[in-house]
């Protein structure tokens, strides 16, 4: 039962950590410039792919530095040449567009590498158990994921808090137009942190495609989860992200182990179970089964109790 | 130095500025004053790039009306607006900090000018811009914009809301500065200190230009007050 629980927590982690590199760069781009990027998912699902097939040219790790750079590379093109000028014609306008830039990614992932899942392996190097529970082993691989989130977020938080450039982010955060007016290029910011979050999402893709799947669909599984962080977190707040990430990686990750239903919850409690009747399918459901739910749940619950989510400072 | 011609600006379809003309000139300080709603606000924003506009605004000989804002800034105009735009998680500082242009490159006035300046802000350097009380903020907002090194400097009502000494702080400031060779153009409501330290001023209109002239010239003149300036 401890190590049930333990390595449900570690998983939580490791999935949570990957949901931060996701809801960072969607939170910071929408609280700088007011765009909902429906795009974002895409970028992690191009890390992935430019991952895989650059693994098979060149090896892993210079895979796992290349394919994030590339994404946002893409990343800063997207904002140069579409978002910015979409951007006078509205909000609706910028989030039309982004849904576009992800339809349009998903289709074309298809056409150049197929439907079918790609099997992206992880580098043969960590495939071992980094360590042991009872019969449970936890891959070293994910001990790898981790270092990696950790690392990159510790870098990403010394920039923007200690350097120039982080800290005219952080202004544009609040007041664009003053910082602007002191005479910095706040389009070429608005660029740059579009690129990294891009780059970011790439990265996470880049880590997650061998575990968590390399298929045309990845985008959509997780987009949807990234926004309900993202929302509930607050938008804009970055701390809130990482909470919320957390929060939810962990929450999620425990009830897919948990394979309580009601019923037998009643009954090891000594409660009377109803076998047959109206609701006995109620009884019989699973947490487990129940699991994909309880993200959404947790943000209407979030959404009628505090509607700027966590931190956030906008209404949703 | 600054040379506005006919200049138009607009809020969406709203017509707000119908052809001001005005100037500057080095070392001056003059100021543009008007009832609220006239276009003061409008009239400067328009000139820093942040309001769509049309006409013609030539500084230091260059035309340059329909340029973005930072690059305006970049060509030495300085701007402090009516709500002060503190960055509120950033220390006084760091906000000053964000005002130079470069961070390797210290213009004419230095973080320690100042904190000599103002000893107040020299007690709160590392503390967020957010907790400063209004005079504070008002002295970092100008201050900052000074880091930046502007040939020009325009400052929408500084005085708003601040306690009479404080009035005569913003006043001792401004006159500094003009000295050390910056020139204003000071957008105010209350006369007292547009009256004593510009050199000329403008009075506004229903968008337009209605009266140009010195400060002696607009305290002898009873009809322009009572038509434009008072309630």
């Amino acid at each position: 039962m401890l190590e049930l629980a333990l390595f449900s927590l570690l998983n939580g982690l490791v999935f949570g950590m990957l949901l931060f590199m996701l809801s960072s760069g969607l939170t910071l781009i929408f609280g700088m410039m007011g765009v909902l990027n429906f795009a974002h998912a895409s970028f992690y699902m191009l890390g992935a792919y430019f991952a895989y097939t650059l693994g098979a040219s060149v090896d892993f790790w210079p895979a796992l530095l290349l394919a994030p750079l590339l994404v946002g590379g893409l990343g800063a093109l997207v904002e140069r040449f579409g978002l910015r000028r979409v951007h006078r014609f509205g909000h609706v306008a910028e989030l039309i567009f982004t849904f576009g830039v992800a339809i349009l990614v998903e289709e074309v992932v298809q056409l150049v590498w197929g439907r079918p899942a790609k099997s992206y392996e992880a580098p043969a190097v960590l495939d071992f158990a980094l360590f042991r529970l009872a019969d449970n082993a936890f891959p070293a691989y994910k001990g790898f994921m981790l270092l990696v989130a950790v690392g990159i977020f510790l870098f990403l938080f010394g920039v923007f808090t200690r350097t120039r450039a982080g800290l005219i982010i952080q202004a544009s955060l609040t007041h664009p137009g003053m910082v602007a007016m002191l005479g910095h290029n706040v389009p070429r910011v608005f660029m740059v942190v579009f690129g990294v979050g891009s780059a970011l999402a790439g990265l996470a893709g880049v880590i997650a495609g061998p575990v968590l799947g390399t298929f045309p669909g990845m985008a959509q599984v997780l987009g949807s989860i990234v926004f309900v962080v993202v929302v509930i977190g607050g938008l804009g707040s970055l701390t809130g992200a990482f909470i919320a990430s957390l929060a939810i990686g962990v929450i999620q990750t425990s009830a897919v182990a948990l394979d309580l239903s009601l019923g037998t919850t009643a009954a090891s409690l000594g409660l009377p179970v109803d076998g047959g009747g109206a609701l006995q399918d109620l009884w019989r459901v699973t947490i487990a089964q129940v699991a994909p739910m309880l993200p959404y749940l947790l943000l209407v619950l979030v959404l009628i109790v505090r509607p700027t989510g966590l931190f956030g400072t906008r209404e949703t | 130095m600054l040379d506005v011609r006919d200049l138009h600006a607009f809020y969406g379809k709203s017509h707000i500025l119908h052809g001001v003309t005005l100037r500057v000139d080095e070392g001056e300080i003059v100021s543009l004053l008007g009832r609220n709603g006239v276009g003061r606000s409008t009239t400067i924003r328009a000139i820093m790039g942040d309001v769509r506009a049309e006409g013609s605004v030539r500084f230091r000989g260059e035309e340059i009306c329909g340029l973005p804002p930072y690059a305006i800034a970049r060509k030495g105009l300085g701007y402090v607006p009516e709500n002060r735009d503190i960055f509120p998680t950033l220390t006084v500082r760091q906000n000053l900090l964000l005002g130079m242009k470069h961070a390797r490159r210290p213009g004419r006035w230095t973080i320690d000018d100042m904190f000599r300046l103002f000893p107040n802000l020299g007690q709160r350097a590392d503390k967020p811009g957010g907790v400063l009380s209004g005079g504070e903020q008002q002295m970092l907002t100008i201050c900052r914009t000074l880091m930046g090194d502007p040939h020009l400097i325009m400052i929408d009502e500084p005085t708003e809301g601040l306690a009479p000494l404080l009035v005569q702080q913003v006043a001792g400031l401004l006159t500094t500065i003009a000295e050390r060779g910056v020139s204003i153009l000071l957008v105010e409501q209350k006369l007292t200190i547009a009256l004593t330290i510009s050199r000329r001023l403008y009075v506004m209109g229903h968008g337009r230009v209605v009266f140009e002239g010195a400060p002696g010239d607009l305290q002898g003149n009873d009809g322009v007050r009572k038509e434009w300036l008072e309630v």
